[in-house]
């Protein structure tokens, strides 16, 4: 790193002002001195030497960099500050920007302080001038001899030893105290018991204590002792699975996670697998470096399993534009940003972006360097798998098994297998070898509804994805020379980017083809006359039948006509049948091929253009998973007599153009299968194994996740200017920013995406495991040791405790990447037991609560808040996994859909109340509910939120349907478990909220309302059945003494309750 | 990404303890608030919302951006050409095509010539359709941009470039970054409002949202059915002593935590309470027209004061900002006429064209059209090539039409102009981010100084572009 590091900000950021002129010098100057008082130990500031990463570097990063720093192709009179060198070598015009030991000499200071408009530096127009005091600290720090130092955050952390006195310390408390007493402070006393057992409760569970772990936690406490009690807590907590959820949603956060694609259409998707696997991962402590190294590349480990595919899910997480008419290549480039995007400021804690477009400014990321990091990532398809329960597994493995005992007899019955095997197949070789196909070439391809663009891939297939038509087609355009062909051979093969492999859309990557069209138009023409095709076959066929209910299309197909079956289907000029080939269970993910002759040998003129179309109509109600388009299919001619397609499976066909060292598995299975189907002596054992597929299971579950491009489709990198996507210059070959840590020594062994993902993880890095600490840190604390959670770079604020984060991200690595043993750790420490009221003079001097001279307080995350309501009225559901679950939303936000979700049905019965972790995320339509409480939209990366008090917030939690049935639930649980006594059903209301029993005054209070409503219910001036009861909680729940105008009296106290600022605070 | 802005709590020190006095007295039972004055050393933060002054003097103080989603034929609105409907039914020069990219058609389709008439309007003689004729009669006050120019040719990516700077979701919108600049004057409604009539948007909630900002900059959906701001109304039952009974005594329990907690988030929350029940009684007055005299109604075009729609959108956004909201901002999505483009567009038009035209007219009245600024525009145009038969155009990016009133802009008066066929821009090009920063430097911002830090990097709005166009400053 050496010279090439950049600076950190001043000591504390001045916050991001709107507009350098709207704070005089003088209040920027106050700021500055306010913050430096506040966050740099004693001493330090007037220290003899100047530190260049903690104050010149910051400095020259926010006033000089821009112009001055690594970037060529913005860097001014050549002139770059940011390595020594270059420093004290100067620019074009002045001497040596920095004579050390000279500030007079130095032309950085000197224009600095000039008067003159036109020679100042920073020049005028920028509005970031240097205040006199920073420009005091470059001429002491050039008088000291201008020493440049690394960005701290670009070396590798070490455990320093703790700071004097500590050793007896909690190491957390080690440092903390340190920094306290520099400051003259120290920590505050220990929390309540009761504040301590809600604090760990809703850290670990995102859930309140029921008044029950209250009692037992507080004998516990007074026992053996708060920290150990806490301690205990601690451990039990982290083995309830609830654990899972709370910290899952930490990291759904980051990886942008959403139930939703995105853009117009916004259909919804079903990752909610990937969300379960981030669950279980959680409750089983998986180390971090595993769980980064199986999102990145799970599917590329030895004997993958199906948790680490979907582990991949991650950067798929990424938004998908499906809108009509749109060049799939420019959106999978925007997904391919957006994945650095989550990768950056999620695992590495840079932001990467700049470096799309050009050389970063700040950080030492160049421009080359972005597209080398993004090509560990690009070599990749958009793949879609499908998900097997358990049950299925189980099911699959039978079958499998089998079919493998079927073919076992058949091999021992006919011993001579393999023999008539080997002949069959040499005599499909020698079949296959007497034909003669010419493939197409495209000129052009289009689709006649115009809102799918084609591609042509190099070996003239033509490939379609983005918009998912239902009726329409997609065609070629070809000129080709053509002399009494015979026939046209219609491919239909698979693709990585298409679900399942396709070789369909669908949403099982099935198709149907309603018609094949071809016509031709003659040179001079402006008409297409319509070519008369015979005689199709096709390798296999569906009988006829009508289409199945999942097709059904109440537009085009009211009464249900359409059909799907024979080859004969596809030229037979009606728009209602079509060619389907589905398999059935287990073997539909397959390529077919179909044959079709021209009634009349076909030559064509030379300039006689020719257009294929393939028509779809059988697809069913909207744009979207129930189209039946092909997604890859190529089309060659011939001139042999009578062509047409042997009944051999196409997959078998395509084996055997395959080497034979170069067969898979499955190759060799097509081949084994065609033969047997070719034999007709197997009928029987056919028969077998054909009922066997059948009892395959039906999978209904899918997860989009990476898979890595077959080499003969390998995608290469390629440099994009100013991140264009259609502006490809030279080509990049994976590598990692020379800044950061080398490549591990196993990268050249293992695929380059593995090698990045270990790198990710190399012990060596000096980014991952500070990243990753520090968000454990701000959760627990509000706010990170580093505050700018997703940038460690050169400009992010300084550490509130540098040695203190680098101690723990150190232990961290060496305690196996734990993140249970981490939070076990800081939840142990005094700093996080201590109270957490604060005085003013404290307030003042530390608004932000960074040296924590008393313990986090603050409203809690969006999620947990909805929760702790449920969980309190006794409504939350014990929901675990699985599908995500919509929650009411008001007609009117439906309405403003482009796209109408008419899937969109709320949760009935207890699942109505599950934890907000399976609400479903819609990203055009942010969840009124959610959003109210800051919680992020899944648009980008989020690796901290905003806590916000709005009135929004405030209207929603008094008034939205599910907070006004969880005040009626309160009202219902306190009447059956409090007893006949108002001041003990305030206590127990209370405390169900809170956690902790009320004062007299608050019960008063409370009281007060209670019996005021009581008064208006008595006199009938308010109806108790609307204030009691909803569609979900009703009369027939009321406990047997209870009236409904006492529920209605509760439900109105309860309501008032639910909103107090304690029960939605952790305190 | 979204980051709580350290300015606020800066700006918060100075102000809290005045706002506390002020605002927060309102239904604190007087014995807790006696309580509370006297031992009052620290106070709430005040609302990031409140209002701060721009980097210089804008000439607008407020906005009403009247967005016409699904792309408005600039030919058959704004920008009529002679040209082409001489050369209708012939294929485009060759030389126009080069690099050029459509959405759906290939590009080399027959061109189609204007639907509509048009004619000279006002003593400026600006060149209007025949379909807008109402805004033909405030055409001495608009200002015509007929070179705007933007990157997208999708819906969703352009929309969202258009109203926020960046064609991907996550980006703060136009009214967030303004509320983020100037704060809002309204203590009782929210600072950005957002209406919509007709569809959905394509680009959804990101048209408006608050990207990286602080939510709390966000645009606030007024409904058009239920209730209009989400939750506004009490739970079913509840009357508004009941309300004010619960609020009293929450206010009573919150302010006694803030006591023993010190936690200034504790003052901020009551504060939030109290304006959720003043936007409970202020959202409704403001959506009941029953006070509106005939001869307003009449000059919107408003046949039914119940009935949801452009044109009460229109009288709804005088209204509020008359009530100090900051921005209002009205989606019509309506004109993505890719075929039945006659009668598509005629309809849109007289569903439009009045209560636009209506509102220059009444903020103009009321002396609210100096410092408040109207915006009309789409994401993008359309082709001059045909799409379909003979009644449908395609996406173009390459030119289309935008107008302005008001707030420092120059008065009957066209600027930009395209070539003969509408396909390319000819003078005075006016792309997305020269618009938004032109927009930004009427409300008194330099657009290169109005940041937020995200990931180490000053954002704005207009991304790493972006000049003020001065030709269209009065």
């Amino acid at each position: 790193m050496k010279s090439r590091s950049l600076p950190t900000p001043p000591a504390v950021s001045v916050a991001p002002l709107i507009g350098a002129t709207r704070h005089s010098r003088e209040s920027l100057m106050k700021a500055m001195l306010l913050a430096a008082s506040i966050l740099v130990p004693g001493g330090r500031l007037h220290a003899a030497t100047v530190d260049f990463s903690r104050t010149i570097q910051p400095l020259l990063a926010e006033h000089c960099f821009h112009c001055h720093g690594q970037d060529e192709g913005t860097r001014k009179g050549g002139l770059r500050l940011d390595d020594r060198e270059a420093a004290l070598k100067g620019g074009k015009s002045d001497g040596p920007a920095i004579v050390p030991g000279q500030p007079d000499k130095s032309a950085l200071l000197t224009r600095i302080l000039s008067h003159d408009a036109d020679e100042v530096m920073p020049p005028l127009k920028e509005k970031k001038p240097i205040l006199p005091s920073d420009a005091e600290r470059l001429r002491q720090w050039i008088l000291e001899g201008a020493p440049y130092a690394g960005h701290w955050a670009f070396t590798a952390p070490v455990k320093r030893a703790l700071p004097e006195g500590g050793a007896t310390e909690h190491p957390v408390d080690a440092f903390i105290l340190d920094r306290l007493k520099h400051e003259g402070l120290t920590l505050s006393a220990p929390a309540a018991p009761e504040a301590v057992c809600r604090r760990l409760h809703l850290d670990l569970m995102g859930l309140p204590p029921s008044p029950e772990a209250l009692d037992a936690f507080a004998k516990e406490a007074s026992s053996k002792g708060l920290k150990a009690a806490a301690a205990g807590l601690a451990d039990a907590l982290m083995k309830d699975k609830r654990y899972g959820e709370k910290w899952a949603r930490h990291w759904l956060d980051v990886a942008r996670y959403s139930d939703s694609n995105g853009f117009e259409k916004d259909l919804p998707r079903e990752q909610w697998p990937w969300r379960d696997w981030v669950i279980q991962a959680f409750n089983s402590d998986t180390p971090y470096d595993r769980f980064i190294t199986e999102q990145i590349a799970g599917d590329l480990l030895p004997h993958r399993t199906q948790e680490q595919l979907i582990a991949t899910g991650f950067l798929r997480n990424s938004m998908l534009n499906e809108e009509g008419a749109i060049v799939p290549e420019e959106w999978r480039m925007e997904a391919m940003f957006d994945r650095m995007d989550a990768v950056g400021s999620g695992i590495l804690g840079l932001s990467l972006k700049c470096g799309q477009c050009h050389t970063h400014k700040f950080d030492p990321l160049v421009h080359s360097e972005y597209y080398g990091l993004l090509a560990f990532l690009n070599n990749t398809y958009e793949a879609q798998s499908w998900i097997f329960t358990d049950d299925q597994q189980k099911t699959i493995s039978k079958v499998r098994e089998s079919i493998a005992a079927v073919e076992e007899r058949l091999k021992k019955q006919h011993p001579d297998w393999e023999t008539k095997r080997a002949a069959w197949e040499s005599a499909e070789s020698e079949r296959w070898r007497k034909t003669s196909w010419n493939v197409i070439e495209a000129e052009d391809t289009h689709s006649s509804s115009e809102l799918n663009h084609p591609t042509i891939l190099p070996d003239q297939s033509i490939l379609t994805l983005g918009h998912r038509t239902i009726s329409g087609d997609v065609h070629i355009f070809a000129e080709p020379k053509v002399e009494n062909v015979t026939g046209l051979r219609l491919e239909i093969l698979k693709h990585g980017d298409l679900p399942y492999d396709g070789p369909g859309r669908s949403f099982r990557g099935t198709w149907a083809l309603t018609e094949l069209v071809v016509e031709a138009k003659k040179p001079g023409s402006n008409t297409w006359e319509r070519l008369r095709l015979v005689n199709p076959s096709a390798d296999f066929e569906e009988p006829a039948a009508g289409m199945e209910p999942e097709w059904a299309n109440r537009s085009s197909d009211k009464d249900n006509l359409r059909l799907r079956g024979p080859a004969s289907f596809l030229a037979d000029g009606d728009d209602r049948t079509a060619w389907r080939a589905d398999r059935g269970r287990g073997r539909r993910n397959s390529e077919s091929v179909a044959v079709v002759q021209f009634e009349t040998p076909l030559t064509l003129p030379p300039g006689t253009k020719l257009k294929i179309a393939l028509v779809t109509n059988h697809g069913g109600d909207d744009n979207g998973p129930k189209n039946t388009q092909i997604g890859r299919f190529r089309v060659a001619f011939t001139q042999m007599p009578d062509p047409k397609v042997p009944r051999t499976s196409y997959a078998a066909i395509l084996a055997l153009q395959t080497p034979v060292g170069e067969l898979t598995l499955d190759q060799r299975q097509a081949l084994f299968d065609a033969w047997r189907q070719a034999t007709p002596e197997l009928k029987s054992f056919n028969e077998e194994i054909d009922k066997l597929w059948e009892g395959y299971p039906e999978p209904t579950q899918s997860v989009l996740h990476l898979a890595e491009r077959r080499p003969s489709d390998t995608r290469e990198t390629r440099r994009l200017d100013r991140g264009v996507w259609s502006q490809g210059k030279e080509p990049v070959q994976p590598h990692v920013p020379a800044a950061l840590h080398p490549l591990p020594p196993t990268a050249t062994s293992v695929s380059p995406r593995l090698a990045f993902a270990q790198w990710l993880v190399d012990r060596r890095s000096p980014l991952t495991a500070r990243v990753v600490v520090n968000r454990v840190w701000q959760t627990l604390f509000g706010i990170g040791i580093v505050e700018t959670a997703e940038d460690f770079g050169t400009r992010a604020p300084e550490p509130s405790h540098r040695d203190l984060l680098d101690w723990l991200a150190v232990d961290f690595m060496e305690q196996g990447w734990s993140q249970k043993r981490l939070l076990r750790l800081l939840m142990t420490s005094s700093t996080y037991l201590q109270r957490s009221a604060s005085t003013p003079e404290l307030l003042e001097r530390d608004p932000k609560n960074r040296l924590l001279a008393r313990g986090p307080r603050f409203r809690v995350e969006a999620e947990v808040l909805r929760d702790i309501v449920l969980s309190a009225s006794g409504l939350l559901a014990d929901k675990f996994g699985g599908p995500s679950l919509f929650p009411p939303v008001p007609q009117s936000v439906l309405d403003f859909n482009y796209f109408k979700p008419d899937y969109w049905k709320p949760a009935e019965g207890t699942a109505r109340y599950s934890r907000a972790l399976y609400v479903f995320r819609k990203r055009s339509m942010p969840d009124p509910a959610m959003i109210a409480f800051d919680a992020p939209t899944g648009d980008t990366a989020c690796t901290r939120r905003p806590r916000s008090n709005s009135p929004l917030a405030a209207l929603t939690a008094m008034n939205e349907p599910i907070f006004v049935e969880a005040a009626q639930s309160l009202a219902l649980r306190v009447l059956r478990e409090a007893g006949p006594d108002d001041a003990a059903r305030v206590s127990h209301a209370f405390r169900l909220c809170t956690s902790r029993l009320p004062s007299e005054e608050e019960r008063a209070e409370v009281l007060q309302l209670l019996q005021s409503r009581r008064e208006r219910l008595r006199r009938g001036e308010l109806k108790a059945g609307d204030i009691a009861f909803s569609a979900f909680t009703k009369p027939s729940d009321i406990p047997a003494e209870a009236t409904p105008n006492e529920v209605a009296a509760w439900a109105i106290t309860s309501r008032v309750l639910l909103n107090l600022d304690e029960t939605i605070a952790k305190n | 990404m979204n980051f709580a802005s350290e300015h606020h709590r800066q700006r918060a020190r100075l102000v809290s303890r005045r706002w506390f006095l002020r605002d927060c007295t309102l239904g604190l039972g007087g014995i807790a608030l006696n309580r509370l004055l006297q031992k009052d050393a620290i106070a709430a933060p005040a609302s990031p919302l409140a209002p701060h002054s721009s980097h210089f003097p804008g000439k607008a103080k407020r906005v009403i951006y009247l967005f016409h989603a699904g792309a408005p034929s600039h030919l058959e609105l704004y920008d009529y050409k002679s040209e082409l409907e001489k050369r209708n039914g012939q294929l485009p020069p060759a030389s126009l095509l080069k690099d050029y990219r459509a959405a759906f058609i290939k590009p080399n389709s027959a061109l189609l010539g204007p639907k509509f008439k048009f004619a000279q309007r006002g003593a400026c003689g600006m060149e209007l359709s025949e379909v807008l004729p109402h805004l033909g009669s405030v055409a001495d006050d608009i200002c015509l941009i007929r070179s705007m120019q933007t990157d997208a040719v999708n819906h969703a990516p352009a929309q969202i470039l258009m109203n926020t700077g960046n064609q991907n979701f996550g980006r703060p919108s136009f009214g967030a970054w303004t509320l983020y600049g100037l704060g809002s004057e309204s203590r009782d409604l929210p600072g950005y409002v957002v209406l919509s009539s007709a569809n959905g948007t394509s680009g959804g909630a990101s048209n408006y949202g608050s990207g990286f900002l602080p939510n709390m900059y966000g645009g606030v959906p007024f409904r058009a059915a239920g209730d209009p701001v989400l939750y506004l109304s009490n739970p079913k039952g509840f009357d508004g002593e009941t309300q004010r009974a619960s609020l009293d005594a929450l206010n009573r329990l919150n302010t006694e935590a803030y006591q023993r907690a010190g936690d200034p988030d504790i003052a901020a929350r009551i504060q939030s309470y109290e304006m959720a029940y003043r936007l409970q009684s202020s959202a409704p007055d403001l959506i009941d027209l029953s006070s509106e005299p005939q001869h307003v109604l009449d000059l919107y075009g408003i046949k039914d004061v119940k009935k949801s729609g452009y044109a009460r959108n229109c009288l709804l956004a005088r209204r509020m900002i008359e009530r100090g909201v900051r921005f209002v901002q009205l989606f019509h999505e309506a004109w993505d006429h890719h075929g039945g483009l006659t009668n598509g567009v005629k309809q849109n038009a007289l569903d439009t064209d009045q209560a636009s035209a209506a509102l220059v007219k009444d903020l103009k009245q009321r002396g609210l059209l100096d410092d408040t600024l109207i915006v009309w525009g789409g994401e993008f145009g359309r082709t001059p090539m045909v799409q379909g038969g003979n009644d449908g155009r395609d996406h173009h990016n390459r030119c289309f039409s935008f107008w302005l009133a008001g707030g420092g802009v120059k008065a009957g008066h066209v600027h930009g102009s395209t070539d003969d066929l509408g396909f390319n821009v000819a003078t005075d090009p006016v792309h997305v981010n020269d618009l938004n920063a032109t927009l930004l430097h009427l409300l008194g911002f330099d657009h290169q100084k109005l940041t937020y830090r995200v990931q180490g990097l000053d954002m704005r709005l207009t991304g790493i572009a972006g000049n003020v166009v001065k030709g269209i400053l009065a």
